[in-house]
Protein backbone atom coordinates (compact mmCIF):
# COMPACT_ATOMS: atom_id res chain seq x y z
CA UNK A 1 0.00 0.00 0.00
CA UNK A 2 1.04 3.45 -0.25
CA UNK A 3 2.23 4.96 2.63
CA UNK A 4 0.46 8.24 3.71
CA UNK A 5 2.70 11.10 5.60
CA UNK A 6 0.21 13.07 7.35
CA UNK A 7 0.91 16.79 9.24
CA UNK A 8 -1.42 16.73 11.67
CA UNK A 9 -1.65 19.55 13.94
CA UNK A 10 -2.47 19.60 17.31
CA UNK A 11 -6.21 20.75 16.78
CA UNK A 12 -6.36 17.68 14.12
CA UNK A 13 -5.63 15.40 17.32
CA UNK A 14 -8.52 17.12 19.16
CA UNK A 15 -10.90 16.82 16.20
CA UNK A 16 -9.87 13.02 15.94
CA UNK A 17 -11.01 12.76 19.65
CA UNK A 18 -14.31 15.22 19.30
CA UNK A 19 -15.60 13.36 16.75
CA UNK A 20 -15.01 9.79 18.39
CA UNK A 21 -16.69 11.64 21.03
CA UNK A 22 -20.35 12.48 18.93
CA UNK A 23 -20.29 8.93 17.48
CA UNK A 24 -20.15 6.95 20.25
CA UNK A 25 -23.74 7.50 21.49
CA UNK A 26 -24.86 6.76 18.00
CA UNK A 27 -23.07 3.02 18.20
CA UNK A 28 -26.02 1.29 19.28
CA UNK A 29 -25.53 -2.02 18.56
CA UNK A 30 -21.75 -2.20 18.75
CA UNK A 31 -18.90 0.27 17.50
CA UNK A 32 -19.33 -2.13 14.07
CA UNK A 33 -22.09 -0.23 13.04
CA UNK A 34 -20.84 3.08 12.96
CA UNK A 35 -17.75 1.64 10.83
CA UNK A 36 -19.32 2.84 7.59
CA UNK A 37 -19.07 6.63 8.66
CA UNK A 38 -15.48 6.36 10.50
CA UNK A 39 -14.72 5.36 6.16
CA UNK A 40 -16.24 8.21 4.96
CA UNK A 41 -14.97 10.59 7.58
CA UNK A 42 -11.45 9.47 8.02
CA UNK A 43 -10.58 7.76 4.95
CA UNK A 44 -12.47 9.87 2.05
CA UNK A 45 -13.07 13.47 4.08
CA UNK A 46 -9.79 13.48 6.12
CA UNK A 47 -7.62 11.49 3.85
CA UNK A 48 -5.93 10.33 7.28
CA UNK A 49 -5.98 6.35 6.33
CA UNK A 50 -5.88 4.61 3.26
CA UNK A 51 -8.29 2.03 2.27
CA UNK A 52 -6.41 -0.65 2.86
CA UNK A 53 -5.04 0.03 6.28
CA UNK A 54 -9.26 0.81 7.32
CA UNK A 55 -9.99 -2.84 6.00
CA UNK A 56 -6.79 -4.45 7.48
CA UNK A 57 -7.61 -2.87 10.70
CA UNK A 58 -11.53 -4.12 10.75
CA UNK A 59 -10.64 -7.25 9.71
CA UNK A 60 -7.55 -8.23 12.56
CA UNK A 61 -9.46 -7.03 15.18
CA UNK A 62 -12.01 -9.36 13.80
CA UNK A 63 -10.01 -12.32 13.90
CA UNK A 64 -7.71 -11.43 16.84
CA UNK A 65 -9.61 -12.16 20.37
CA UNK A 66 -11.09 -9.74 22.65
CA UNK A 67 -13.99 -6.91 22.04
CA UNK A 68 -14.35 -6.33 18.44
CA UNK A 69 -14.25 -2.65 19.51
CA UNK A 70 -10.52 -2.94 19.38
CA UNK A 71 -10.59 -2.11 15.69
CA UNK A 72 -11.03 1.59 16.35
CA UNK A 73 -8.01 1.42 18.16
CA UNK A 74 -6.20 -0.35 15.06
CA UNK A 75 -7.35 2.87 13.11
CA UNK A 76 -6.10 5.41 15.53
CA UNK A 77 -2.82 3.50 15.25
CA UNK A 78 -2.52 3.79 11.55
CA UNK A 79 -3.60 7.33 11.72
CA UNK A 80 -1.06 7.77 14.30
CA UNK A 81 1.91 5.96 12.22
CA UNK A 82 0.85 7.99 9.42
CA UNK A 83 1.27 11.00 11.04
CA UNK A 84 4.88 9.85 12.72
CA UNK A 85 6.58 7.96 10.15
CA UNK A 86 8.30 4.89 11.09
CA UNK A 87 10.14 3.87 14.30
CA UNK A 88 9.91 4.98 17.75
CA UNK A 89 8.46 8.19 16.55
CA UNK A 90 5.79 6.32 14.66
CA UNK A 91 5.13 4.38 17.85
CA UNK A 92 4.77 7.19 20.18
CA UNK A 93 2.22 8.71 18.19
CA UNK A 94 0.03 5.72 17.19
CA UNK A 95 0.02 4.76 20.93
CA UNK A 96 -1.92 9.07 20.92
CA UNK A 97 -4.00 8.14 18.20
CA UNK A 98 -5.07 4.60 19.99
CA UNK A 99 -5.45 6.84 23.13
CA UNK A 100 -7.63 9.11 21.81
CA UNK A 101 -10.26 7.33 19.60
CA UNK A 102 -10.39 4.66 22.59
CA UNK A 103 -11.48 7.37 24.88
CA UNK A 104 -13.48 8.74 22.67
CA UNK A 105 -15.76 6.42 21.70
CA UNK A 106 -15.92 4.81 25.01
CA UNK A 107 -16.57 7.64 27.57
CA UNK A 108 -20.05 8.95 26.34
CA UNK A 109 -21.59 5.79 26.29
CA UNK A 110 -19.78 4.15 29.56
CA UNK A 111 -21.13 6.83 31.47
CA UNK A 112 -24.42 6.57 30.34
CA UNK A 113 -24.40 2.87 30.97
CA UNK A 114 -22.90 3.62 34.29
CA UNK A 115 -25.87 5.92 35.14
CA UNK A 116 -28.69 4.12 33.29
CA UNK A 117 -27.73 0.83 34.92
CA UNK A 118 -27.08 2.36 38.16
CA UNK A 119 -30.58 3.73 38.68
CA UNK A 120 -32.29 0.31 36.68
CA UNK A 121 -30.85 -1.88 39.33
CA UNK A 122 -32.03 0.37 42.64
CA UNK A 123 -35.41 0.37 40.57
CA UNK A 124 -35.46 -3.36 39.30
CA UNK A 125 -38.55 -4.30 41.47
CA UNK A 126 -41.09 -1.81 38.50
CA UNK A 127 -42.94 -3.35 36.84
CA UNK A 128 -41.73 -1.04 33.80
CA UNK A 129 -37.64 -2.25 34.30
CA UNK A 130 -38.91 -5.91 34.72
CA UNK A 131 -40.80 -5.71 31.92
CA UNK A 132 -38.16 -3.90 29.82
CA UNK A 133 -35.07 -6.94 30.94
CA UNK A 134 -37.50 -9.86 30.66
CA UNK A 135 -39.23 -8.77 27.59
CA UNK A 136 -35.93 -8.06 25.76
CA UNK A 137 -34.66 -11.67 26.48
CA UNK A 138 -36.28 -14.10 23.26
CA UNK A 139 -35.05 -10.83 21.03
CA UNK A 140 -31.42 -11.49 22.18
CA UNK A 141 -31.64 -15.02 21.92
CA UNK A 142 -33.26 -14.19 18.43
CA UNK A 143 -29.90 -11.77 17.67
CA UNK A 144 -27.61 -13.76 18.53
CA UNK A 145 -28.56 -16.88 16.59
CA UNK A 146 -28.84 -14.00 13.87
CA UNK A 147 -24.95 -12.88 14.43
CA UNK A 148 -23.84 -16.13 14.07
CA UNK A 149 -25.55 -16.76 10.75
CA UNK A 150 -24.30 -13.23 9.69
CA UNK A 151 -20.72 -14.32 10.44
CA UNK A 152 -21.33 -17.77 8.67
CA UNK A 153 -22.66 -16.15 5.66
CA UNK A 154 -18.94 -14.84 4.97
CA UNK A 155 -18.41 -18.41 3.99
CA UNK A 156 -19.74 -18.13 0.55
CA UNK A 157 -22.10 -20.63 -0.60
CA UNK A 158 -23.18 -23.93 0.46
CA UNK A 159 -22.13 -26.18 -2.52
CA UNK A 160 -18.85 -24.44 -2.62
CA UNK A 161 -17.78 -23.98 0.56
CA UNK A 162 -19.73 -26.94 2.32
CA UNK A 163 -16.94 -27.59 4.73
CA UNK A 164 -16.85 -24.65 6.25
CA UNK A 165 -20.52 -24.19 7.02
CA UNK A 166 -20.35 -27.71 8.22
CA UNK A 167 -17.64 -26.57 10.82
CA UNK A 168 -19.51 -23.79 11.63
CA UNK A 169 -22.80 -26.25 12.18
CA UNK A 170 -20.48 -29.10 14.33
CA UNK A 171 -18.96 -26.18 16.48
CA UNK A 172 -22.38 -24.74 17.33
CA UNK A 173 -23.55 -28.50 18.42
CA UNK A 174 -20.72 -28.59 20.42
CA UNK A 175 -21.06 -25.64 22.32
CA UNK A 176 -24.65 -25.96 23.09
CA UNK A 177 -24.76 -29.53 24.35
CA UNK A 178 -21.51 -30.20 25.65
CA UNK A 179 -19.08 -28.27 28.24
CA UNK A 180 -15.93 -28.65 25.71
CA UNK A 181 -13.41 -25.88 26.26
CA UNK A 182 -14.05 -22.74 23.94
CA UNK A 183 -10.47 -22.92 22.52
CA UNK A 184 -9.96 -26.30 21.98
CA UNK A 185 -12.85 -25.74 19.10
CA UNK A 186 -11.30 -22.41 17.99
CA UNK A 187 -7.66 -24.29 17.92
CA UNK A 188 -9.44 -27.34 16.24
CA UNK A 189 -10.44 -24.21 13.29
CA UNK A 190 -6.91 -22.61 12.97
CA UNK A 191 -5.15 -26.04 12.14
CA UNK A 192 -8.16 -27.27 10.05
CA UNK A 193 -8.10 -24.02 8.27
CA UNK A 194 -4.24 -23.60 8.00
CA UNK A 195 -4.10 -27.65 6.56
CA UNK A 196 -6.44 -25.94 3.74
CA UNK A 197 -8.40 -28.95 4.87
CA UNK A 198 -11.98 -26.08 5.17
CA UNK B 1 -2.55 -3.51 35.60
CA UNK B 2 -0.37 -3.62 38.71
CA UNK B 3 -2.64 -0.65 40.03
CA UNK B 4 -5.70 -3.23 39.20
CA UNK B 5 -4.13 -5.77 41.27
CA UNK B 6 -2.52 -3.89 44.40
CA UNK B 7 -5.92 -1.61 44.67
CA UNK B 8 -7.82 -5.31 44.95
CA UNK B 9 -7.04 -6.12 48.16
CA UNK B 10 -7.42 -2.71 49.73
CA UNK B 11 -10.94 -2.86 47.94
CA UNK B 12 -12.17 -5.66 50.02
CA UNK B 13 -13.34 -3.97 53.22
CA UNK B 14 -14.90 -0.90 51.02
CA UNK B 15 -17.11 -2.57 49.40
CA UNK B 16 -20.01 -0.63 47.80
CA UNK B 17 -23.54 -0.74 48.87
CA UNK B 18 -24.68 -2.29 45.78
CA UNK B 19 -22.50 -5.28 46.03
CA UNK B 20 -24.43 -8.88 45.22
CA UNK B 21 -26.32 -9.31 48.29
CA UNK B 22 -28.67 -7.00 45.94
CA UNK B 23 -27.87 -8.85 43.19
CA UNK B 24 -31.17 -10.12 41.55
CA UNK B 25 -33.68 -8.53 40.57
CA UNK B 26 -36.19 -11.48 41.21
CA UNK B 27 -40.06 -11.22 40.91
CA UNK B 28 -39.70 -12.35 45.03
CA UNK B 29 -40.48 -16.13 44.71
CA UNK B 30 -41.87 -16.45 47.66
CA UNK B 31 -45.33 -14.69 46.47
CA UNK B 32 -48.20 -17.49 46.22
CA UNK B 33 -49.72 -15.86 43.65
CA UNK B 34 -49.11 -17.65 40.32
CA UNK B 35 -46.52 -15.34 38.44
CA UNK B 36 -47.39 -15.85 34.78
CA UNK B 37 -48.97 -17.48 31.92
CA UNK B 38 -46.59 -20.26 32.48
CA UNK B 39 -47.50 -20.75 36.09
CA UNK B 40 -48.32 -24.92 35.84
CA UNK B 41 -44.12 -25.01 35.23
CA UNK B 42 -42.93 -24.61 38.30
CA UNK B 43 -41.18 -21.73 39.13
CA UNK B 44 -37.38 -21.42 38.55
CA UNK B 45 -35.40 -20.45 41.78
CA UNK B 46 -32.02 -18.68 41.22
CA UNK B 47 -29.49 -19.73 43.78
CA UNK B 48 -30.14 -17.78 46.86
CA UNK B 49 -27.75 -14.34 47.05
CA UNK B 50 -25.82 -15.76 50.09
CA UNK B 51 -24.95 -18.66 48.21
CA UNK B 52 -24.08 -17.72 45.01
CA UNK B 53 -20.09 -17.12 44.27
CA UNK B 54 -19.13 -13.69 43.77
CA UNK B 55 -15.65 -12.15 42.65
CA UNK B 56 -13.38 -11.44 45.62
CA UNK B 57 -11.72 -8.49 45.14
CA UNK B 58 -10.93 -6.60 42.44
CA UNK B 59 -8.07 -8.08 40.88
CA UNK B 60 -10.08 -11.72 40.36
CA UNK B 61 -12.61 -9.09 38.51
CA UNK B 62 -9.69 -7.89 36.48
CA UNK B 63 -8.06 -11.26 35.79
CA UNK B 64 -11.50 -12.58 34.90
CA UNK B 65 -12.56 -10.06 32.79
CA UNK B 66 -8.97 -10.12 30.99
CA UNK B 67 -9.23 -14.28 30.27
CA UNK B 68 -12.52 -14.07 29.06
CA UNK B 69 -11.19 -11.31 26.93
CA UNK B 70 -7.92 -13.29 25.90
CA UNK B 71 -10.58 -16.36 24.76
CA UNK B 72 -12.86 -14.71 22.92
CA UNK B 73 -12.11 -14.68 18.89
CA UNK B 74 -14.49 -12.93 16.95
CA UNK B 75 -16.00 -11.35 19.39
CA UNK B 76 -16.35 -12.22 23.59
CA UNK B 77 -20.35 -12.88 24.05
CA UNK B 78 -20.04 -16.63 23.57
CA UNK B 79 -17.17 -16.65 26.23
CA UNK B 80 -18.90 -14.45 28.28
CA UNK B 81 -21.51 -16.86 29.11
CA UNK B 82 -19.57 -19.69 29.13
CA UNK B 83 -16.95 -18.79 31.83
CA UNK B 84 -19.40 -16.23 34.03
CA UNK B 85 -22.68 -18.15 34.04
CA UNK B 86 -21.35 -21.49 33.80
CA UNK B 87 -17.86 -21.94 35.19
CA UNK B 88 -17.77 -19.08 37.73
CA UNK B 89 -21.80 -18.57 38.40
CA UNK B 90 -21.57 -14.86 39.16
CA UNK B 91 -25.07 -14.81 37.38
CA UNK B 92 -27.77 -17.23 35.99
CA UNK B 93 -28.42 -17.57 32.70
CA UNK B 94 -31.60 -15.39 33.41
CA UNK B 95 -29.74 -12.84 34.32
CA UNK B 96 -27.42 -12.64 31.51
CA UNK B 97 -30.09 -12.60 29.36
CA UNK B 98 -31.83 -9.76 30.88
CA UNK B 99 -27.94 -8.02 31.74
CA UNK B 100 -27.21 -8.83 28.11
CA UNK B 101 -30.59 -7.23 26.49
CA UNK B 102 -29.76 -4.03 28.39
CA UNK B 103 -26.27 -3.74 27.36
CA UNK B 104 -27.08 -3.95 23.87
CA UNK B 105 -29.97 -1.37 23.86
CA UNK B 106 -27.55 0.76 25.64
CA UNK B 107 -25.03 2.71 22.94
CA UNK B 108 -21.26 1.37 23.16
CA UNK B 109 -19.49 -1.95 22.72
CA UNK B 110 -22.16 -4.25 24.16
CA UNK B 111 -19.50 -6.45 26.09
CA UNK B 112 -18.10 -3.06 27.37
CA UNK B 113 -21.07 -2.25 28.33
CA UNK B 114 -21.83 -5.50 30.18
CA UNK B 115 -18.24 -4.89 32.21
CA UNK B 116 -19.38 -1.53 33.36
CA UNK B 117 -23.10 -3.51 34.93
CA UNK B 118 -21.03 -6.52 36.45
CA UNK B 119 -18.33 -4.89 37.62
CA UNK B 120 -20.42 -1.39 39.36
CA UNK B 121 -22.83 -4.56 40.69
CA UNK B 122 -20.00 -5.94 42.61
CA UNK B 123 -17.46 -2.90 43.72
CA UNK B 124 -19.24 0.43 42.52
CA UNK B 125 -18.01 2.74 40.13
CA UNK B 126 -13.97 0.90 40.67
CA UNK B 127 -15.44 -2.14 39.72
CA UNK B 128 -16.78 -1.16 36.19
CA UNK B 129 -13.25 0.69 35.77
CA UNK B 130 -11.27 -2.36 36.29
CA UNK B 131 -13.23 -4.59 34.72
CA UNK B 132 -13.44 -2.41 31.79
CA UNK B 133 -9.53 -2.02 31.99
CA UNK B 134 -9.15 -5.98 31.90
CA UNK B 135 -11.51 -6.43 28.65
CA UNK B 136 -9.63 -3.92 27.21
CA UNK B 137 -5.71 -3.79 28.24
CA UNK B 138 -4.45 -6.79 27.53
CA UNK B 139 -6.20 -7.64 24.64
CA UNK B 140 -5.34 -4.39 23.02
CA UNK B 141 -1.89 -5.37 23.15
CA UNK B 142 -2.46 -8.31 21.25
CA UNK B 143 -3.91 -6.30 18.73
CA UNK B 144 -1.33 -4.27 18.16
CA UNK B 145 1.00 -7.03 18.28
CA UNK B 146 -1.14 -8.91 15.33
CA UNK B 147 -1.31 -5.51 13.31
CA UNK B 148 2.38 -5.03 13.34
CA UNK B 149 3.00 -8.68 12.62
CA UNK B 150 0.05 -8.74 9.83
CA UNK B 151 2.13 -6.97 7.43
CA UNK B 152 4.83 -9.77 7.13
CA UNK B 153 2.32 -12.88 7.40
CA UNK B 154 -0.45 -11.73 5.83
CA UNK B 155 0.66 -13.40 2.36
CA UNK B 156 1.39 -17.24 3.40
CA UNK B 157 -1.94 -19.63 2.66
CA UNK B 158 -1.83 -20.83 6.13
CA UNK B 159 -2.27 -18.07 8.03
CA UNK B 160 -5.11 -16.79 5.65
CA UNK B 161 -6.53 -20.22 6.00
CA UNK B 162 -6.54 -20.75 9.95
CA UNK B 163 -8.16 -17.30 9.39
CA UNK B 164 -11.15 -18.38 7.56
CA UNK B 165 -11.00 -21.54 9.95
CA UNK B 166 -11.34 -19.60 13.31
CA UNK B 167 -13.59 -17.80 11.38
CA UNK B 168 -16.23 -20.70 10.76
CA UNK B 169 -15.74 -22.28 14.51
CA UNK B 170 -16.62 -18.42 15.41
CA UNK B 171 -19.68 -18.27 13.51
CA UNK B 172 -20.84 -21.57 15.39
CA UNK B 173 -20.23 -20.57 19.19
CA UNK B 174 -22.32 -17.66 19.20
CA UNK B 175 -25.11 -19.91 17.29
CA UNK B 176 -24.53 -22.16 19.73
CA UNK B 177 -24.75 -20.28 22.65
CA UNK B 178 -27.96 -18.63 21.16
CA UNK B 179 -29.09 -22.32 21.61
CA UNK B 180 -28.26 -22.52 25.29
CA UNK B 181 -29.75 -19.09 25.70
CA UNK B 182 -32.99 -20.35 24.41
CA UNK B 183 -33.81 -22.72 27.57
CA UNK B 184 -34.92 -20.34 29.95
CA UNK B 185 -37.33 -19.37 27.98
CA UNK B 186 -39.86 -21.61 29.05
CA UNK B 187 -40.06 -19.89 31.88
CA UNK B 188 -40.62 -16.91 30.48
CA UNK B 189 -43.82 -14.96 31.37
CA UNK B 190 -45.02 -15.40 27.94
CA UNK B 191 -44.30 -18.55 27.46
CA UNK B 192 -41.62 -20.65 24.98
CA UNK B 193 -44.31 -20.22 22.00
CA UNK B 194 -44.70 -16.41 21.91
CA UNK B 195 -41.27 -16.28 22.91
CA UNK B 196 -39.98 -18.72 20.01
CA UNK B 197 -42.00 -16.64 17.89
CA UNK B 198 -40.17 -13.49 19.01
CA UNK B 199 -36.75 -14.88 18.72
CA UNK B 200 -37.50 -15.83 15.26
CA UNK B 201 -38.97 -12.64 14.24
CA UNK B 202 -35.80 -10.57 15.49
CA UNK B 203 -33.47 -13.30 13.60
CA UNK B 204 -35.27 -12.75 10.33
CA UNK B 205 -35.36 -8.80 10.83
CA UNK B 206 -31.84 -9.21 11.24
CA UNK B 207 -30.11 -12.30 9.37
CA UNK B 208 -32.51 -12.49 6.24
CA UNK B 209 -34.04 -9.09 6.06
CA UNK B 210 -30.94 -6.81 7.32
CA UNK B 211 -33.25 -4.45 9.01
CA UNK B 212 -30.83 -1.89 11.00
CA UNK B 213 -30.77 -2.75 14.67
CA UNK B 214 -32.52 -0.03 16.12
CA UNK B 215 -35.39 -0.68 14.23
CA UNK B 216 -36.23 -4.44 15.28
CA UNK B 217 -34.86 -2.86 19.20
CA UNK B 218 -37.26 -0.75 18.44
CA UNK B 219 -40.81 -2.36 16.78
CA UNK B 220 -39.88 -6.04 18.14
CA UNK B 221 -38.22 -5.37 21.04
CA UNK B 222 -40.86 -2.38 22.39
CA UNK B 223 -44.02 -5.37 21.26
CA UNK B 224 -41.67 -8.11 23.41
CA UNK B 225 -41.72 -5.67 26.34
CA UNK B 226 -45.19 -4.03 26.09
CA UNK B 227 -46.44 -7.75 25.82
CA UNK B 228 -44.29 -8.56 29.06
CA UNK B 229 -45.51 -5.63 31.07
CA UNK B 230 -49.22 -6.97 30.69
CA UNK B 231 -48.16 -10.28 31.94
CA UNK B 232 -46.51 -9.18 34.78
CA UNK B 233 -48.47 -8.35 37.82
CA UNK B 234 -47.99 -5.21 39.39
CA UNK B 235 -45.66 -4.97 42.07
CA UNK B 236 -46.71 -5.10 45.54
CA UNK B 237 -46.36 -2.28 48.10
Amino acid sequence: MTPLTLHLQPADWLHLFVYYLSLSLLAVGGAISTAPDMHRHLVGQQGWLTDPQFSASIAIAQAAPGPNVLFIALLGWNVGLNAGGAGAAGWAWGMLGVLLCMAGIMLPSSLLTWAATRWAHRNRQRRAVRAFKQGMAPLVVGLMLATGWVLASAHGSLAHDWRLWCLTAVSMLLVWRTRLHLLWLLGAGAVLGALGWV
Amino acid sequence: MAGARGGGHAALPLESPCSASMHYPTPSPSSPTPQNAAAAVPNHLPPSPETRPVPRSLSELFWSFTWLALQGFGGVLAVVQRELVEKKRWMTNEEFVEDWAVAQILPGPNVVNLSIMIGDRHFGLRGALVAIAGMLALPLLVVLALAMAYASFSSLPAVAGALRGMGAVAAGLVAGMGCKLAAPLVRHPLGPWVCGVIALAAFAAMALLRVPLAWILLVIGGAACVLTWRRLEAPRP
